[in-house]
């Protein structure tokens, strides 16, 4: 099953015909996701990577069925990107794009809200590294070659820390039914919790890795989720316990901003509410392992 | 970016906002030249740095003749002010605000900025302001008024009303205090700002409201479209580390270990931090390539690194997605060739290419450190560290 795409999901990308599109977008072909074409206002009628292209989002809906969407568009125009995608009615968004402003995720979030919640567009990220299904499809810019196929869901904020886990899980043999970035910025499309909730209804699953990180309430709120509605162990680690206060460490998420934010409160909330702590960073993969051994 | 005190004001008082006359001054000379001008019989002179708490650290001085005046500046001027918002280091005072001074009847506390958990604006304010904020969001919660906006129809009059009337103000001010909650909500909105205080906002004896403080704190990611906003940065303020790093698209900041760190990714960087506090040492740095580290960035990264002098070993690890390995690695033995690195260097790559990156460290003749694993790499960072410290002290 896995959670958002496999292998039959048809993608199309956002941004189709720009340099970082292309490239992602052969990547996607070659590790087997179900590119159908891609959107670039003006190049409509086009082929690229031997695909059709698109002015519009909805014309790519109408002619080639397409259900998800993969956003590499510049960051001043993403959020209207995003919004186009939702009005299109691709059922699955994901934003790569970096540094959006926070009032036009704002705006998006409002947007979105305005369909009913059996249509709404489900949208992770901006500001991640996307989503894959491993073995099935990838919506992403990930390295494909490090995740295996398995029963554990990862939701992190940060790209290259999910490849670390992933990496881990590899070398002792555990696969990953999906992973999905939720990214680094304060506003994001989809949360922990959210993610958490569809770890927990995918049969695929086993158990779930969360990757959190310093500043935001997201983290406690799966916590707390996890805790009344989940019957799937959760693991997590939080990542900044030597981040000093106040200070920005790259993410525009990660500022301690108030009291249960800094990475030892969250860690000391999420063991009381039952979920299992990974003690170092690199020991992500054994958690999962013992957690596993356990079922 | 964070702007001054007398930007902010002046910003403000373009949207409707009063503020008491004053005037910035760069000199005790232009201290009481500005005195001169506002003209009365008492001013506060007021030290510009990007923080705030200022008062408490003797930023603020209130003076009752122009000799006073010119006093408080040759003090205030030139002097590194440390608070609890600036980190021990402070931050220097090169510019000052001389202000008339005002006769207080009521502080209060306004600010509005972005909640992450509703995602929408959110209107703060309390009738005890001037005092410490945080303090009392602790002690006394119930004095701490919220009102969330809407950001389909934005701030409402009644909105604005009902933060006015419970900030416990009289009926005859309430018509302004609307006018100053619409025009802080109008700024925030057009400009990007991501976070608006004015700490405190008083009423005077004569009855009327006045912003005697202002911070303004604005997203980076929108500042390609507010260029005006842009201009009013003050390099002065920030970390020159952390500006230089900036300016090449490398994301930095120092701190107090001696294992300097080069990571691509926001999150790996933070677990590795972790990862060598755990193995017992301290970071020096936090510093994100981010993607596509081409051999100029991973030299120049080298480089900022390398500039704090208290760095006694470093630590590479590059988890590559859209990055290879095999360009890093060449980055890496370009970077220690061209700077002649004295320190011991770590490195461990994993991701995409990795055998074709750790067969170029391998030939390079270089004494390299690898490792293959986060573990690994951190404690070969810290045992190597040590030892340089050991041979230091053997040398001394």
């Amino acid at each position: 099953m896995a959670i958002l795409i496999n292998e039959t999901t048809r993608i199309i990308v956002q941004g189709f015909t720009g340099k970082i599109g292309s490239f992602h977008a052969q990547d996607m072909i070659n590790y087997g996701s179900n590119v159908v074409g891609g959107v670039t206002p003006g190049k409509g009628g086009q082929t690229h990577l031997g695909l059709p292209v698109f002015n519009t989002v909805k014309a790519a809906v109408k002619q080639v069925g397409a259900e998800a969407s993969i956003i590499f568009v510049p960051p001043a125009f993403a959020a209207d990107s995003i919004m186009e995608a939702a009005d299109a009615g691709i059922k699955y968004c994901v934003s790569i794009t970096d540094g959006i402003p926070t009032q036009d995720m704002m705006t998006v979030k409002n947007f979105l809200r305005r369909f009913p919640v059996e249509e709404r567009m489900i949208l992770t990220g901006p500001n991640c590294a996307g989503t894959i299904s491993p073995e099935r499809a990838m919506l992403g810019i990930m390295p494909g070659h490090i995740y295996m196929r398995g029963n554990v869901g990862i939701v992190g904020r940060s790209g290259t820390l999910g490849y670390e886990a992933a990496d881990q899980m590899k070398r002792l043999g555990i696969g990953i039914s999906s992973s999905v970035g939720i990214g680094g910025d304060p506003i994001n499309g989809s949360s922990h919790r959210d993610i958490l909730e569809m770890f927990e209804n995918d049969p695929e699953t086993k158990v779930v890795l969360m990757i959190g990180e310093i500043g935001g309430p997201q983290e406690v709120e799966a916590g707390l989720f996890a805790q009344a509605h989940m019957t799937k162990p959760v693991i997590a680690y939080i990542a900044g316990l030597t981040a000093p206060e106040g200070r920005r460490m790259g993410h525009a998420g990660a500022i301690i901003s108030s009291a249960g934010e800094s990475a030892a409160e969250k860690v000391a909330l999420l063991r009381e509410m039952g979920v299992t702590i990974c003690p170092t960073p690199a020991a992500m993969g054994a958690t999962v392992a013992e957690v596993l051994a356990r079922l | 970016m964070d702007i001054h005190e007398y930007q902010a004001k002046e910003i403000l008082s373009g949207y409707g906002i009063k503020i008491a006359e004053g005037g910035l001054a760069y000199s005790p000379e232009d201290a009481v030249q500005r005195a001169r001008e506002i003209g009365g019989h008492i001013w506060a002179v007021k030290a510009q740095i990007h923080s705030g708490a200022r008062g408490k650290a003797g930023g603020i001085k209130i003076c009752k003749t122009h000799d006073e005046v010119e006093a408080a500046a040759d003090t205030l001027l030139g002097r590194r002010l440390v608070t609890h918002q600036t980190g021990p280091a402070g931050k220097v005072c090169g510019r000052l605000y001389v202000e008339a001074g005002t006769e207080i009847a009521q502080e209060l506390y306004f600010c509005l900025l972005v909640d992450r958990s509703s995602e929408r604006i959110v209107m703060v304010g309390s009738a005890q302001g001037g005092m410490d904020i945080e303090e009392l969001a602790v002690t006394n919660p119930d004095a701490i008024i919220k009102i969330y906006i809407d950001p389909a129809v934005g701030l409402q009059d009644f909105q604005a009303r009902k933060m006015a009337f419970k900030l416990g103000l009289d009926a005859e001010v309430i018509s302004h205090a609307v006018k100053t909650i619409k025009g802080c909500y109008n700024a925030l909105r057009t400009l990007d700002v991501s976070m608006l205080e004015i700490n405190p906002l008083v009423v005077t004896k004569n009855g009327e409201l006045i912003a005697l403080d202002a911070k303004m704190g604005f997203d980076d990611n929108a500042l390609f479209r507010q260029l005006k906003i842009s201009e009013l940065r003050d390099k002065s303020q920030e970390d020159p580390r952390e500006m230089a790093a900036a300016d090449r698209g490398l994301s930095y900041v120092g701190l107090d270990g001696d294992i300097g760190c080069m990571i691509n990714g926001a999150g790996l960087a933070m677990a590795t931090m972790d990862m060598i506090k755990l193995a017992g040492g301290e970071p020096a740095n936090f510093l994100d390539v981010g993607g596509g580290a081409s051999a100029e960035r991973t030299e120049k990264a080298f480089r900022l690194v390398l500039a704090d002098k208290n760095v006694k070993a470093m630590l590479v690890n590059i988890f590559a997605g859209i990055n290879r390995c095999d360009w890093i690695a060449e980055g890496v033995v370009h970077a220690v060739r061209k700077i002649d690195m004295k320190i011991p260097l770590i490195v461990r790559l994993s991701g995409t290419n990795v055998e074709e990156g750790r067969r170029i460290i391998a030939e390079s003749g270089l004494p390299i450190i690898t490792a293959d694993t986060l573990a690994e790499a951190a404690e070969k960072a810290v045992q190597a560290r040590n030892e340089v410290v050991a041979k230091e002290a053997a040398g001394a």
